[in-house]
């Protein structure tokens, strides 16, 4: 037996038979445990997220493209919804009450978000959290107590009428005007608790600093403080704006769908009394997408180029 | 105290009380037994929640708004803690995927995502429009986000590979290392999106309405119905499912609170 040529093969051998029974081994813990003991572990949720979003949306983007027969190809639907007045319209209405409604949140998210950086940390957390709980008051209760307040016999009317107050004299909480009121009602809540965060990271040094230095208040938060906010700020409102395009609920029972808006039309195409058109709802669904995609993506791009003077934040 | 913390003061007592004014209008609405002329009702009683609990319509809605919510998060839980699980410990690379499905439906509204359903399950083979299952479907994904983030940040913040590596050196067999280590630890981070997921399934509107409708009546769309004939009837209904939701919160929070403090015993 050639022990000394076996003896110095040996180390080399066995370190390559090491070596292949680990690639086995990490092959098989790969492929054998995830292709065939994991899938089982993943397919209920591939199977329910396929039946109820992903196929569901594909159908969304494939059915846009069908005429109102629901077969072939073509870019009729895509036609009516944007030369038929009554669905631009909807697309205008659902832009101005979205964008008012956001510029006003965000204004009062923004101010309340500074205020509650400088007021006693008991009172801050309650508020904070009552912000949580009243985020989810939206939709229909939302749009009924509203009525209850500023409608015909709404308790403010009331209270104003026997002040001898015309305050509310030309106010028709039925009108945009209400919507607008009412869509910002649910926008301040959500706006605080995405902004507050990044108000407290606003130094009160910053601040001491610059009046040190001799800046007044407004100076710094012209030069500083809303610079170094503007991703936060521009971030909470493309939510807030994407947040009011979807509305659906809250127009729909305060208007019974009688004011013209984006989701109303999507929703009346699909289950309305008057006429349906499921292919039409799907291109005005993509249109909705689109708008939604682009004020993700304009915020992205502004922020990217304010990324030079704001700060970073994990 | 500052003289500047007077201003800060006051504009959040303004914010606080622009946010209350319509939830005090709902509850006095409710319990005012008439409310036309004056400024304060003229009269309270429970005459509304005892009209209220006479319809014979409106028990079984609240019943099937909290039963879908129920199974749909049940269902969801089942589902997406081991797919969670899977992902986050034995193929990490795959969870920028995940984490673009689950986003989705947190950018897309639910009017679109009714469309979709519609076209697929009004017809055809699966028709289930207008019934339970298409809500628990629907509402299966509309809560996807609020789970996903409430699993992740709880393997996480327990270190679940580092958990499932010592318990396989030890010899357990993963499934066994899953139930007896990581679910008792990630249960109380889970009961809090448990939480946020049924205030937001009970207050579901637009699928509700559209996708089932009055052939399966849930409490929104039975508010929304009942909200042209009678305000005070509409107040007493939004009164009792907040506080169905208060209480269920209150029962999740117990609920996570002992379990957060089982292990200690």
């Amino acid at each position: 037996m050639p022990g000394g040529a076996a003896r110095s093969l040996t180390p080399g051998v066995l370190r390559l038979l090491h070596g292949v029974g680990r690639l086995a081994a990490k092959l098989r813990r790969e492929l054998g445990h995830s292709l065939k003991k994991r899938i089982w572990g993943l397919a209920p949720f591939i199977l329910l997220v396929l039946a109820f979003e992903l196929l569901p949306l594909l159908l969304v983007v494939v059915n846009g493209f069908r005429n109102s027969e629901g077969t072939g190809f073509s870019l009729a639907q895509y036609q009516i919804a944007l030369t038929n007045p009554y669905y631009l319209q909807s697309i205008g209405n659902s832009l101005l009450i979205s964008l008012l409604s956001s510029v006003f949140g965000l204004a009062v998210a923004m101010v309340g978000s500074y205020s509650l950086t400088r007021i006693a940390p008991r009172i801050r957390d309650f508020v904070l959290m009552y912000s949580g709980m009243t985020a989810n008051f939206a939709g229909v209760p939302l749009a009924f107590a509203f009525i209850i307040m500023l409608g015909q016999n709404g308790y403010i009317n009331i209270i104003l009428r026997h002040l001898d107050l015309h305050w509310l004299e030309g106010f028709n909480i039925y009108t945009w005007k209400g919507l607008v009121l009412i869509y910002t009602y649910f926008q301040i809540p959500l706006g605080i608790l995405v902004l507050y965060p990044a108000f407290a990271g606003i130094r009160r040094e910053w601040m001491e600093c610059a009046s040190t230095l001799g800046a007044s208040g407004a100076q710094f938060w012209i030069h500083i403080g809303v610079p170094v906010l503007s991703r936060s700020i521009l971030g909470t409102f493309s939510l807030l704006f994407a947040n009011a395009m979807g509305a659906y609920a809250t127009a729909m029972a305060l208007t019974a769908g009688n004011y013209n808006l984006l989701p109303i039309r999507i929703g009346d195409l699909i289950s309305g009394y008057m006429f349906l058109n499921p292919y039409l709802a799907s291109a005005l669904s993509v249109l909705l997408g689109a708008v939604l995609v682009c004020a993700v993506v304009a915020n992205d791009l502004l922020a990217r180029q304010q990324r030079g003077v704001s700060h970073e934040r994990g | 105290m500052r003289e500047g913390n007077v201003r800060h003061y006051l504009v959040v007592a303004a914010i606080v009380l622009f946010l209350l004014l319509p939830l005090i209008g709902t509850l006095l609405y409710a319990l005012a037994t008439n409310w036309q002329t004056t400024i304060l009702p003229e009269s309270y009683s429970l005459s509304w929640f005892i009209k209220l609990f006479a319809d014979p319509r409106f028990l079984p809605s609240l019943c099937r708004s909290c039963l879908v919510s129920g199974i749909t998060i049940l269902v969801n839980l089942a589902v997406m803690i081991p797919a969670i699980f899977i992902v986050h410990v034995y193929l990490p690379r795959w969870d920028r995927l995940l984490q673009a499905v689950i986003t989705i439906p947190f950018a897309i509204p639910g009017v679109i995502l009714a469309v979709g359903l519609i076209s697929i399950y009004s017809k055809g083979p699966v028709a289930i429009a207008g019934t339970i299952w298409i809500l628990i479907g629907a509402y299966f994904v509309v809560i996807l986000p609020f789970m996903y983030w409430a699993i992740k940040n709880s393997l996480n913040a327990i270190n679940a590979v580092v958990l499932m590596e010592a318990a396989e050196t030890m010899g357990a067999p993963a499934w066994k290392a899953f139930l007896m280590v990581i679910l008792p630890n990630i249960l109380k981070g889970v009961t809090h999106a448990a939480m946020i997921s049924f205030s937001i399934l009970l207050g579901e509107f637009v699928i509700a309405n559209i996708l089932a409708g009055g052939s399966y009546e849930t409490v929104q769309v039975f508010l929304y119905g009942r909200m042209k004939e009678s305000g005070h009837l509409s107040s007493a209904i939004v009164v009792v499912y907040y506080l169905l939701i208060f209480i269920v919160s209150a029962v999740l929070i117990l609920l996570g609170g002992y379990l957060n403090k089982r292990p200690e015993t």
